[in-house]
């Protein structure tokens, strides 16, 4: 996977995951140009593009846009599952997740995606195990925060 | 410190935190902008107090800004220290940060490697990931190999979840430091067996996207991969080996006839869509290489047909999707099995979703025969027709003359409905792809003679209703198809029935507002219509009409001659003369036609496109020799000097630049008008060009013409392709029933054009053209060099991984180790200097080790021969690239030098000069290199690539020849070592022995640079452009005089120089990959300065190491 974006009906960058270094400036007219692509297609539409020499994977959730970005030879049903599957963990973690959830705790979100895909490899495939380590990871942060104070 | 601690805990209630940031923006919507300043303000405060906390909340708040769009590179060292705290909850955050911020060229990154260092091997487990985690995003190849050993001690980390990462990131570290991946990967093949299934699966996902890339090496994993499919349950592992496996078969056909029956099962088993889609496409991968070699499998492609269709039916417009996606992966092998889906890929054009219409259409493609090719292209123009995007109609309309226009027009019967096909595309408004239809109905015409009347008929019609296309003249792309239509016209005149009325249309005076090309091939056509409408008349006697006719042209030319295209402009002005001249005969009764004709006469043949690349250099001819010999250094030794370097500036007191002051200066711009003024070439600058359009006189004269406007709303006698459809059906119903006459009475004569084949079912042959048609293949020149195309993109970091990994590892590949303040790490090529190894045959297989130690006592005296030979060369040979390095034996001696190749920047020349030193006839010599990643030898096609060349000649005592081996490097910007082996058969006259010479070819950085002359204006403009980075060099106690210095530089690293002043001088190379190499060298008290700038720095500092090498030596 080259990068995952999340953003709003609104073309509002949520989220933003980059598996490859890309110089600043291409990012942007990346995310630009493939949020007008993807926000421009019906929802009737299937959730694949070809766009530049990447296949894109997106899905909507509510107000949200998920959008992957792999390479010609990737499976393209994997990679809405690996979407859906991190839909399921913030939902888990946040606990039925909306938009809000993610901008107030983009960080939290980020460790999620971190810890659940690891240089654009997904890392495990359990989402136990996920949620387990993010827990574990959060009561150390807990506890420092507790004790530094 | 107590207090400190208080105030900042108290500071900090007042400090926003991210939360707030985020409402903060929320309510600020409409000065957003201005909100945030104040934001980073504030967040630039934070940052420079001590508090570590404050800290890590501002770079919370910059990374929620850097996702927003700002720019934060200016906080990366406050990033760094947040990294660096020992409290997870900060270090989360500040790794958060890298991970987002940091890119290659971050330069503080430089500084983290040992904190990630400290945090790998940190005993609590989530710093360890958090770096980890951190590390995958930002990993520099510096950061890949400093830290290479540390992530690999972790994959054998005791908890699984530090394992699982490990491995994972191994990858990242291969692309970056590709040397790590061969002292890695057999403890990365043991992860494949790990006990967590989650650190097995991590080891599967890398493998496999290394072996995706170089499939080949890892042709010897196959077995335990298969072992694992069959094993595993994990649908996420399974779609991943079953992709790896697709990968493998083509290099392993035995593999694929294995697999097949696993994956069948597979297919009828599952019911995960995702795990069947990529079985599916495995089998395809496999059947597809298995084509050749095993007929028999058409269940197993029947099954993929029929589990896609029921994809395409499935009302998910995902797997449609899909679907259609690997069913035209099937069509390339078996068109005939997807062929008996056709209703329902036409179905698929209705659908609603532009992607899935687009995926039907490139099935479309490899669908049509000569039988359904008219039919599908109906549907098509239908769907042109109700297409409402301009994007997709363009689509269209590419892929009907894609698919008409395939196999050079395999399919195509009938010409005639193609062409009004065409003509009836150039109907669509807006479409981009004019030039596309005008290329087509050109190449149609010119290579399909016996269609030229009818195509030429098309064109006039065209012409004269060229206003129908041309509504918006200058966006509107379909006026590129007047370009073909004027052309073809004019060419195959002969065909016209009123070359006349063309003649007019073409010169009509609205032609003026079509783009300036296709004016000047409508100009260019006029003219020869000309000829064509004369030699009509004269051949009727009837010479008022071709009076009339030079009139119209002498009348209408001269709006062309005012154009402002120069190019329309000049064909207009000769054309105009030479009409005026024929005018002027005619009135003396003189016959012209003839004349005029030769101007135009001769056919134009189609020429391949790559027909001119592929004319074979003749014999004798050196494209690099200079013509003239180039103009000499000392030309312009008398300019003045210019600063090149920019600190030197101050220093060099230039004499001629004295101050100028204000006056001067006006003066001389009052100058420089005047003589612009003056100067007929000079182009004033102007707002519009219309304006000196208007000064120019004789614009009075200018003919105004009288614009018909009746406008006639259908264009008159087009041809509808739909008539040929019917016309084509009813033909070849008259045709079978021809032919079933036939059969009946046998005796009757065969008849009719084109007829090939007897009775049978309609099938494929069964279609005979409607024409006789004749495609004119394309010309090539005689003796044309056969040449591939495929150029591989050299900047794909995956090929850098292409590494032979079942080869034993060699003690010299070992990661690099840091020990505790140790020295920094030497670079691949600057290890020690070990030029060759002369060594006695047949000893060495065993014992290497040993061996290896005594190669580095032998070094010394090694050297010192060097020296001796070097001379020697050095005298016989004047050349300048002499980068003498040499093998020496008792027998033979070898002398070689390394020669780039201006013209192939990935290519230089290694001559040998061998010479034979003893009593003994040598013969049946082998020269072997072992090639590295970056270089290897050119072997003739066919040859493995372990192969050695043979030396094209034997050696009778006391002879030398030369002997050239061509290398392809890659990267230039590292110097290079290259084992070789040479073998020759020693015959004296009672015996002969078989000997082996071992070396070691050194490509310096040095032997890729070529003399290159540099004028000083140029050289000034490249140091200015600030594209170059410097650096520099300072050598002590050199104690030669300063032009001998320079004379070494120039001969031992092919630099020339640029000029000189006293005891400082410029200097130039060139990199045969075009790398510009300047250098600055100045003299005094026995030591020497080089500042030196080039683009790539890495080559810079190695080029700078083997100059100071040089200067060491003496």
């Amino acid at each position: 996977m080259r990068f995952m974006l999340l953003f709003s009906r609104q073309g509002k960058l949520r989220l933003q995951k980059w598996y490859t270094a890309t110089a600043e400036r291409d990012k942007k007219k990346m995310v630009r140009e493939l949020m007008q692509v993807v926000l421009a297609r019906k929802p009737k539409m299937c959730s694949f593009l070809e766009w530049r020499d990447l296949k894109i994977v997106y899905k909507r959730y509510a107000s949200l846009y998920f959008c992957c970005a792999v390479e010609e030879q990737d499976n393209e049903l994997i990679t809405l599952e690996v979407i859906h599957r991190f839909v399921e963990l913030l939902d888990k973690y946040f606990g039925s997740v909306c938009e809000l959830d993610i901008i107030f705790n983009f960080e939290k979100a980020y460790f999620i995606l971190d810890e659940f895909l690891m240089g654009g490899e997904i890392q495990d495939t359990s989402k136990k195990g996920v949620l387990k380590a993010i827990e574990q990871a959060d009561l150390l942060q807990e506890g420092v925060w507790g004790g530094g104070v | 410190m107590a207090l400190k601690i208080v105030k900042g805990s108290i500071d900090r209630m007042f400090d926003k935190n991210l939360q707030d940031l985020v409402r903060g923006i929320r309510n600020h919507k409409e000065d957003e902008a201005k909100y945030i300043s104040t934001c980073i303000d504030e967040i630039k405060q934070e940052l420079k107090q001590d508090n570590i906390a404050v800290k890590a909340n501002a770079v919370c708040k910059l990374t929620y800004l850097q996702m927003l769009g700002y720019d934060v590179s200016w906080a990366a060292f406050n990033i760094v220290e947040v990294m660096s705290s020992s409290k997870f909850t900060y270090k989360r955050i500040g790794y958060l940060a890298a991970s987002q911020c940091f890119h290659e060229g971050t330069d503080v990154i430089m500084l983290t490697t040992n904190q990630i260092r400290k945090d790998l091997s940190s005993p609590n487990q989530y710093d360890t990931g958090v770096a980890l985690t951190g590390l995958s995003c930002f990993v520099t190849p510096d950061l890949a190999r400093d830290l290479a050993n540390d992530i690999m001690t972790l994959m054998s980390h005791t908890k699984p979840y530090i394992r699982k990462k490990a491995v994972l990131i191994m990858y990242k570290v291969f692309l970056k430091y590709p040397e790590s991946l061969r002292p890695a990967f057999p403890r990365l093949k043991e992860k494949l067996e790990d006990p967590d299934p989650g650190v097995q699966s991590a080891a599967v996902n890398v493998i496999c996207e290394l072996a995706r890339r170089n499939p080949k090496n890892y042709l010897s994993l196959a077995p335990l991969f298969f072992k694992l499919m069959t094993s595993s349950t994990n649908n996420w592992v399974l779609i991943k080996i079953i992709k790896l496996f697709g990968a493998l078969t083509p290099l392993e056909p035995r593999l694929g006839k294995k697999l097949i029956e696993p994956l069948t099962n597979l297919i009828h088993s599952t019911s995960a869509m995702s795990l069947l889609y990529e079985c599916v496409n495995t089998v395809i991968a496999v059947l597809i290489s298995l084509s050749s070699g095993m007929p028999n499998h058409s269940a197993s492609i029947q099954l993929c047909v029929q589990k896609l269709r029921i994809l395409i039916e499935d009302s998910d417009q995902n797997l449609k999707y899909l679907g259609l996606l690997a069913m035209s992966k099937i069509l390339k092998t078996h068109p005939k099995s997807v062929q008996s889906h056709k209703d329902l890929i036409l179905q698929c054009l209705d659908d609603k979703d532009e992607s899935i219409r687009l995926r039907a259409l490139d099935l479309l493609y490899g669908m049509v025969s000569k039988k359904n090719l008219m039919e599908i292209v109906k549907k098509l123009m239908l769907h042109v027709d109700k297409a409402e995007g301009t994007t997709y109609r363009d689509e269209l309309l590419t892929k009907i003359i894609d698919i008409c226009s395939q196999s050079n027009y395999q399919y195509i019967t009938n010409f005639e409905w193609y062409i009004s096909i065409l003509v009836e595309l150039t109907r669509l408004e807006g479409t981009r792809h004019g030039h596309l239809i005008a290329s087509q109905m050109l190449d149609v015409a010119i290579r399909v003679k016996a269609i030229r009347a009818f195509a030429v008929a098309q064109m006039a019609m065209l012409l004269d209703n060229a206003h129908l296309l041309t509504g918006n003249m200058q966006r509107n792309g379909i006026c590129e198809v007047l370009y073909a239509a004027a052309w073809i016209c004019g060419e195959f005149s002969e065909h016209l029935e009123d070359p006349n009325q063309t003649l007019e249309a073409m010169l009509r005076p609205k032609v003026a507002t079509l783009p300036g090309h296709i004016q000047a091939v409508y100009v260019q056509n006029a003219a020869k219509l000309f000829a064509t409408v004369l030699r009509k008349h004269e051949g009727a006697t009837d010479s008022q009409a071709a009076q009339e006719t030079s009139q119209l042209l002498v009348e209408r030319l001269p709006l062309f001659v005012q154009s402002a295209n120069l190019e329309v402009q000049e064909r207009a002005s000769c054309i105009l003369q030479l009409v005026k001249y024929i005018q002027k005969l005619q009135q003396k009764d003189v016959e012209v036609a003839e004349e005029v004709s030769a101007l135009f006469a001769g056919e134009l043949n189609p020429v391949a496109p790559k027909a001119q690349k592929k004319v074979p250099v003749p014999e004798g001819l050196d494209l690099d020799a200079w013509i003239n010999e180039p103009p000499s250094e000392s030309e312009s030794e008398d300019e003045k000097p210019k600063a090149v370097f920019a600190k030197e500036e101050t220093k060099h007191s230039r004499p001629r630049h004295t101050e100028v002051d204000e006056k001067e200066l006006a003066r001389r711009r009052e100058a420089r008008k005047q003589e612009q003024a003056n100067n007929p070439f000079y182009i004033k600058s102007s707002p519009s060009s219309q304006k000196v359009y208007q000064d120019a006189p004789g614009v009075e004269h200018i003919p105004v013409v009288q614009i018909d406007l009746s406008v006639p709303l259908k264009v008159p006698g087009m041809p509808m392709s739909d008539q040929y459809l019917k016309l084509e059906e009813e033909r070849r119903q008259k045709e079978k029933a021809e032919k079933k006459k036939k059969e009946k009475k046998k005796k009757r004569e065969k008849h009719g054009k084109g007829k090939k084949h007897d009775s049978g079912p309609e099938s494929e042959e069964d279609i005979t053209p409607a024409h006789h048609v004749d495609i004119v293949t394309e010309e090539m020149p005689e003796n044309a060099l056969p040449s591939d195309d495929d150029d591989k993109d050299p900047n794909d970091p995956h090929k850098a991984l292409d590494i032979d990994l079942d080869k034993p590892l060699a003690d010299t590949e070992k990661l690099p180790v840091r020990t505790h303040r140790s020295e920094p790490l030497k670079s691949p090529g600057e290890d020690g200097d070990v030029e060759s190894v002369p060594q006695e045959p047949k000893k060495r297989s065993s014992k290497e080790k040993k061996e290896k130690k005594k190669d580095k006592d032998k070094d010394r005296k090694v050297c010192q021969l060097d020296f001796s030979v070097r001379r020697i060369t050095d005298s016989n040979k004047n050349g300048c690239y002499l980068e003498t390095k040499w093998v020496v034996y008792t027998h033979l001696w070898a002398v070689y030098d390394i020669q780039g190749n201006l013209q192939d920047g990935s290519q230089v020349v290694v001559s040998v000069i061998f010479e034979n030193k003893s009593d003994s006839f040598l013969k049946s010599m082998e020269f072997n290199v072992l090639d590295s990643l970056n270089s290897k030898l050119q072997r003739p096609e066919g040859a493995g690539p372990h192969d050695g060349l043979v030396v094209p000649f034997q050696l009778p005592p006391g002879v030398s020849n030369e002997a050239r081996f061509i290398f392809s490097v890659q990267s230039i910007v590292m110097p290079q070592k290259l084992k070789g082996t040479l073998t020759f058969i020693v015959k004296s006259e009672d015996s002969s022995t078989h000997e082996k010479l071992d070396f070691k070819l050194h490509f310096t950085c040095t032997s890729y640079l070529i003399t290159t002359p540099c004028y000083s204006d140029a050289y000034a403009k490249l140091l200015e452009s600030g594209d170059l980075k410097s650096s520099s060099l300072r050598l002590e106690g050199v104690n030669m005089p300063f032009h001998h210095l320079l004379a070494r530089i120039c001969f031992h690293h092919h630099f020339s120089v640029v000029e000189r002043i006293d005891s400082c001088a410029s200097m130039y190379s060139r990199s045969i990959q075009g790398h510009h190499v300047c250098l600055l060298v100045k003299t005094a008290d026995q030591t020497v300065s080089i500042d030196a700038k080039c683009d790539e720095p890495s080559l810079l500092g190695n080029v700078l190491d083997e100059i100071k090498q040089t200067f060491s030596q003496c």
